[in-house]
């Protein structure tokens, strides 16, 4: 069962491959896949909250000899989150994207991408965890640059060559991290990381690691490789990129820094606070300079990544639960931001604020969804936003950290300051007459690409509403992981010379 | 023997920095290859140069005294085969780019999405 998430993108893709000439089919198996891993992610989710920690070994080697598959409560919620975009992003790219496209292999991708993501969110090895993401690196490198248009192709090699330098960099921690500990399993890194001989090698170790997971967050100073890329592919690409995988950065990032790199929290947790505040606060700058959607959202996708690092960064309860419940809100509110930039870009041809207008005499339905998102993403109650920067900064006062929480609330204020930028000026202002003929009031986004997004609306609107038990199950998962003793008993790793090792 | 490969992945990751700050297509290819060279060895390096008997475990007895630690070669295979793939399509890429633009100069290349 806990390998379901993996097999299930892969068997969906690999089916992808067979139908390669037949784009409809690609199609349906594609969306089949993502349903079934949303039914599959609610199982493990629900099976998670009964019972704890699941953990399954492969091959039945016991731990730290096989690779573990862990699923904590986190990686349970970042999963079924995966599944619902992924469900979405397939629904959606019924309408968005092109048989031409789809001939150069984008539903196969899609779900390779999806694999590598969930990949990464379960597994319970530090070099498996590598190869996820190289697997859901060269999926989104293909994706990013398919349909080779010029902009492309320079976000395609900005964001490869940055992305294989921080691979480089994991993948040197890992070895420093083998040869020091002797382990790769993190379960028992956790557990044998305080006892190793070698303790001066063990913050160097992690400042390595949270150089690689940085950069593949967006963390400041390692962001400039994101809004050099992600408004280059079509929107429905962008959406799963800005949901996902900066998320997967942010969560190997929590996992790192909760689990096994936990012996010098002062020095790197109050690392990660400075870093966010920073993080934050030139993200939403950079916003607020761009004229055009995409971009836009690009550069938010940085300064609410601040967000979460954070929670992380505060390493309380709250905290936590905030930074969780953010990763949650945000994947949704932002993918669907990003799909809704398709939807303006497919009736019209461009997101460029300077061109496009009239959005709400038109279209006030398309308009009400995107008020909803942004108002979400502004953080204003009831929404899902208000309630996750609430407990963040929340989690901060009570910290006493002031300082952050000032930037924070004034970060607050500029996003909702960038928000009302394109709502002004994409749906209040009229159509410049230049670019009047570009608008078509009676167009109307095919219902495969409206859907997802309702759907997506309606869950930003629960999670508003019902804030209660969403609260709860955050809580739970956060007091998982600030106790990491629960994690190591639940893989249970034997001592290694116990079972006829050397030295 | 530590030395020598200490001295060679530094060496490596020197001259692959270097090329990737080059503004050449290729020189930023072969500057991620040597670096890519480089991290490979140096896991191999830590895994700890020495001679071993092979890790094959006898029924009861567990593994021989002194058995080498296989793990690091593990390691460095799956690496250099992801390496391997991702070289690959990152020189497809760079002809792309290449038969796009009509440059081999990276400099070119910045703002050229901005309209």
């Amino acid at each position: 069962m806990l390998f379901l998430p993996i097999l299930i993108p892969f068997a969906a893709g690999i089916l992808g491959i067979f139908f390669w000439y037949k784009p409809n089919l690609q199609r349906w198996t594609t969306l089949i896949g993502m349903v079934a891993l949303l039914i599959v992610s609610v199982m493990i989710f629900n099976t998670v909250w009964a019972d704890g920690i699941q953990v399954a070994q492969g091959g039945s080697w016991v731990a730290p000899i096989g690779i573990s598959l862990v699923i904590d409560l986190l990686s349970a919620i970042l999963l079924l989150t995966a599944a619902i975009l992924g469900t979405a992003v397939a629904v959606y790219s019924f309408g968005a994207i092109g048989d031409q496209r789809a001939a150069y292999g984008y539903f196969p991708l899609l779900c390779f991408l999806l694999m590598g993501i969930c990949g990464a969110f379960i597994t319970g090895d530090m070099f498996n965890l590598y190869v996820w993401f190289e697997v859901m690196l060269i999926s989104s490198f293909v994706l990013l640059a398919l349909g080779g248009e010029r902009n492309q192709l320079e976000g395609a090699l900005k964001y490869m060559t940055i992305n294989l330098i921080a691979s480089m960099i994991f993948l040197i921690g890992l070895g420093i991290l083998y040869s020091v500990v002797g382990t790769l399993n993190m379960a028992d890194i956790a557990k044998s990381l305080p006892d190793v001989q070698n303790q001066g090698m063990v913050l160097p170790m992690a400042m390595l690691f949270m150089t690689a997971f940085g950069i593949k967050a967006a963390m400041f100073p390692l962001y400039f490789w994101l809004p050099a890329s992600y408004h280059t592919p079509p929107p429905v690409i962008s959406a799963i990129f800005a949901g996902l995988l900066t998320k997967v950065g942010i969560y190997t990032l929590t996992r790192a820094f909760t689990l096994m790199f936990i012996l010098h929290v002062e020095f790197t947790h109050t690392l990660l606070l400075v870093m966010s505040g920073f993080t934050m606060f030139f993200g939403v700058l950079g916003a607020v300079a761009q004229n055009e959607i995409r971009r836009i959202l690009s550069f938010h996708s940085i300064s609410q990544i601040g967000y979460m690092m954070m929670g992380l960064g505060l390493y309380s309860v709250m905290g936590l639960a905030g930074a969780i419940i953010y990763m949650v809100h945000h994947s949704l509110v932002k993918a669907n931001l990003f799909l809704i930039s398709g939807v303006i870009e497919h009736m019209t041809g461009t997101d460029s604020l300077k061109k496009i207008g009239g959005y709400y005499k038109n279209y006030p339905f398309l308009a009400i969804l995107f008020a909803l998102s942004a108002f979400a993403l502004a953080g204003i109650p009831p929404l899902s936003g208000f309630w996750a920067k609430f407990a963040v900064v929340r989690a901060g006062l009570e910290l006493e950290s002031l300082w952050i929480v000032g930037v924070a609330l004034v970060v607050g204020l500029l996003t909702t300051f960038s928000m009302t930028k394109i709502w002004a000026k994409g749906f209040w202002k009229p159509t410049p007459e230049k670019y009047a003929h570009l608008v078509d009031a009676s167009a109307r986004g095919p219902v495969s690409m409206i859907a997802p997004i309702i759907g997506l609306v309606v869950i930003t609107l629960a999670m508003g509403i019902f804030f209660e038990p969403i609260y709860t199950v955050a809580e739970v998962a956060a007091e998982q992981l600030l106790d990491p003793s629960a994690y190591i008993s639940a893989v249970n790793p034997q001592d290694f010379t116990a079972l006829g090792g050397h030295e | 023997m530590d030395i020598v490969l200490a001295i060679t992945i530094g060496v490596l990751v020197a001259a692959g920095i270097y090329m990737i700050q080059r503004r050449s297509f290729v020189k930023l290819i072969l500057g991620i290859a040597m670096l890519g060279h480089a991290v490979n060895l140096m896991i191999f390096t830590l895994g700890r140069v020495t001679r071993g008997v092979p890790p094959i475990i006898h029924g009861e007895h567990g593994l021989d005294v002194g058995a080498a630690d296989p793990l690091p070669q593990a390691l460095i295979l799956t690496a250099i085969v992801i390496g391997f793939g991702v070289q690959a399509f990152a020189i497809i890429l760079i002809k792309r780019v290449y038969s796009v633009f009509q440059t081999d100069n990276i400099d070119t290349l910045v703002n050229t999405d901005f309209e």
